[in-house]
């Protein structure tokens, strides 16, 4: 079969069309691009493996930017309080970052999505239940909600993941409720109940098609948050263990050399937290621009 | 009563407000909250025979469309039964025929935007098994598409890319690709320009002959009723006031109401437009007056009508009002 979706005048195609039209969302997404491909390549362009206890050198320790260190390369950001290059330590940190925003993300997705549209579908007394236990988790913080996770659950990726889908997944119920909600009402969903098709067909095929653009619009920004959330709590020392430094533990460990001058320790991870999130946080705004239609020209 | 091929049976259907836990609190404490319910379908038997073409007619918000859908088996009957063939159409809150299809009014919202129509018209198909998935279904939706006179290569278009009437052509496809023998039709002209509307009951016309199609005609419509109608129920607040053959009733209507309603259909005569509204507003079905529901707006109305409902009377062979004073 051709690749019918972009095809001339495909909204597929439509849409990366309009997407491009906006430079400033065009760049943001090949930042976002570029931090990805770094993240996974880190272990073949990174001068230096920041996870080898051998790389480990006090005499290097804390040196600013641009110091050529006795292994004879230059550390372009300076080097952390053990002596490890910080570029290879960024790199590796955005791996790690990545990794738990795309996994929280995705799952929150899943939870959140099934959640809000059973819950718009077959309404009642179970959409009540849901909807409402969402409503009260939403006007909980979500960094207060994590932390207690972390804190009963223990430290360990599967454990922050676990806290940061609690945490989210009831902004993906509630958007995917609303969405679904609103087509729920609609005459083609009455017409495939009057055929009749099973409550299974109506959701997945007709429903979850039609309630998708916001979730992907809210999926890029929860994708954002998660990276944020994990740094926060990596940051007050309750996310990920010490052997997986992501960017939120790197700040952390530079920050008590804030006050003598060495700000790159914290800074520069720092900024490429930033841009990660800034960068991805662009993306989804120029989605949810063009998925909205009144903003359509 | 010949037999009944689709038998409704003194079924009703009311539409109560949904009332969150404050509105229910401020209604006991005397807030002004709306806690009736809406009688929009009261006590309505009926019999659809096999082949005929049944018009049902009335003006806006008389419950006609609730009881299309109660026929078309898409909501259920707070009282009363809907049988096809002596079967129930639901059971344990779902439709369990095939049988019973429906075309919708507005095909801009009964087609799913994100399928293509060639999905569309073999979805149920499928999920029922009456054709083979891969390139057989593909078939099917092209055959289909081309009996209601669409090009069978536009399967893989997305229903944006037609016109109204492209699209409720696309609609009737899909309904009639399940087989049905009775196919219920809620204002499929009502809202398509008129120069289409023809075109859409041509086809109408055309397939009931092909397929052998029971129908189901609900139209305010009165004109486009006449045309394609063997026998016509005339709906008041609710309740079926007459029902009888297309050309009697139209000829000479016994219920007041069917009276006022054919009158109010514009005439040209004497080369001017001539037309005699019904005075008065329909009574919210919240709160029908008592008696009669038509009593209010009636030229003949009298204490009788006031008090007591009339029932639906065999005035003339295959042909009853439900008026006190119908002869």
């Amino acid at each position: 079969m051709a690749v019918t979706f972009l095809q001339p005048g495909s909204p597929t195609r439509r849409f990366l069309g309009d997407f491009r039209e906006s430079w400033i969302a065009t760049g943001a997404l090949a930042v976002v691009v570029l931090i990805v491909l770094l993240a996974v390549f880190a272990p073949w362009i990174t001068p230096q493996d920041p996870y080898d206890i051998a790389n480990l050198s006090l005499a290097d320790a804390r040196r600013p930017p641009g110091f050529v260190g006795s292994e004879g390369y230059v550390h372009v950001l300076g080097t952390d309080a053990q002596g490890r290059d910080l570029l290879s330590a960024i790199l590796f940190g955005l791996r790690i970052s990545l990794e738990m925003g795309l996994a929280a993300g995705l799952f929150s997705f899943v939870l959140g999505a099934s959640l809000g549209i059973l819950a718009a579908y077959l309404g009642g007394r179970f959409e009540t239940a849901i909807m409402r236990f969402v409503d009260l988790q939403l006007s909980f913080p979500a960094i207060l909600l994590a932390l207690v996770l972390v804190a009963l659950l223990g430290q360990g990726k599967g454990q922050l993941i676990v806290a940061l889908v609690a945490a989210q997944y009831a902004y993906f119920a509630r958007t995917a409720f609303g969405a679904a909600a609103t087509e729920r009402r609609k005459d083609y969903v009455e017409a495939a109940a009057a055929t009749p098709l099973s409550g299974r067909r109506i959701i997945l095929r007709h429903l979850l098609p039609n309630a998708l653009p916001p979730l992907i619009v809210v999926a890029t920004v929860q994708v954002a948050n998660a990276i944020a959330l994990e740094a926060t709590l990596s940051f007050l020392g309750l996310g990920l263990p010490e052997t997986e430094p992501s960017l939120g533990m790197l700040i952390a460990n530079g920050f008590q050399y804030m006050m003598n001058g060495r700000y790159w320790i914290s800074v520069y991870p720092g900024i490429a937290l930033i841009v990660l999130i800034v960068a991805i946080n662009l993306v989804g705004d120029q989605i949810r621009d063009q998925l909205n239609p009144r903003l359509r020209r | 009563m010949s037999a009944a091929f689709v038998s409704i049976a003194q079924v009703s259907k009311r539409f109560a407000p949904h009332l969150s836990l404050g509105d229910k609190l401020a209604a006991k404490l005397g807030g002004a909250v709306e806690t009736r319910a809406v009688k929009a379908v009261t006590d309505v038997s009926l019999a659809i025979r096999r082949g005929e073409t049944l018009g049902l007619v009335g003006e806006s918000g008389c419950g006609k469309s609730t009881l299309g859908r109660l026929v078309a088996g898409i909501t259920s009957p707070d009282a009363g039964v809907v049988e096809l063939e002596g079967a129930p159409i639901r059971a344990r809150g779902r439709k369990t025929t095939t049988r019973i299809q429906t075309v919708f009014q507005d095909p801009f919202a009964s087609l799913d935007p994100r399928m293509r129509v060639g999905d569309t018209i073999a979805e149920g198909p499928l999920a029922h098994g009456l054709v083979p998935a891969g390139e057989g279904a593909k078939a099917f939706a092209r055959r289909w598409l081309g009996t209601v006179g669409l090009e069978p290569d536009y399967v893989d278009r997305f229903p944006h890319q037609f016109s109204g009437g492209q699209r409720q052509r696309i609609a009737i496809a899909r309904a009639l690709a399940m087989k049905p023998d009775v196919l219920v039709c809620d204002e499929p002209v009502a809202s398509l320009d008129v120069s289409i509307q023809a075109q859409i009951i041509n086809l109408f016309l055309d397939l009931r002959r092909r397929l052998d199609l029971t129908m189901l005609f609900i139209s305010h419509d009165l004109g486009v009723v006449r045309h394609l109608c063997d026998r016509v129920a005339v709906m008041y607040l609710g309740r079926i006031v007459e029902i009888g053959p297309t050309a009697e009733l139209y000829g000479a209507p016994k219920h007041p109401y069917a009276r006022a309603l054919l009158e109010a259909v514009p005439k040209i005569e004497g080369g001017r437009a001539v037309f005699k509204p019904i005075s008065g507003e329909i009574p919210s079905p919240l709160d029908p007056p008592p008696g009669c529901a038509f009593n209010p707006r009636c030229p003949l109305a009298t204490d009788l009508c006031r008090a007591e409902l009339p029932a639906l009377r065999e005035l003339a062979p295959d042909w009853r009002a439900a008026c006190h004073y119908a002869r």
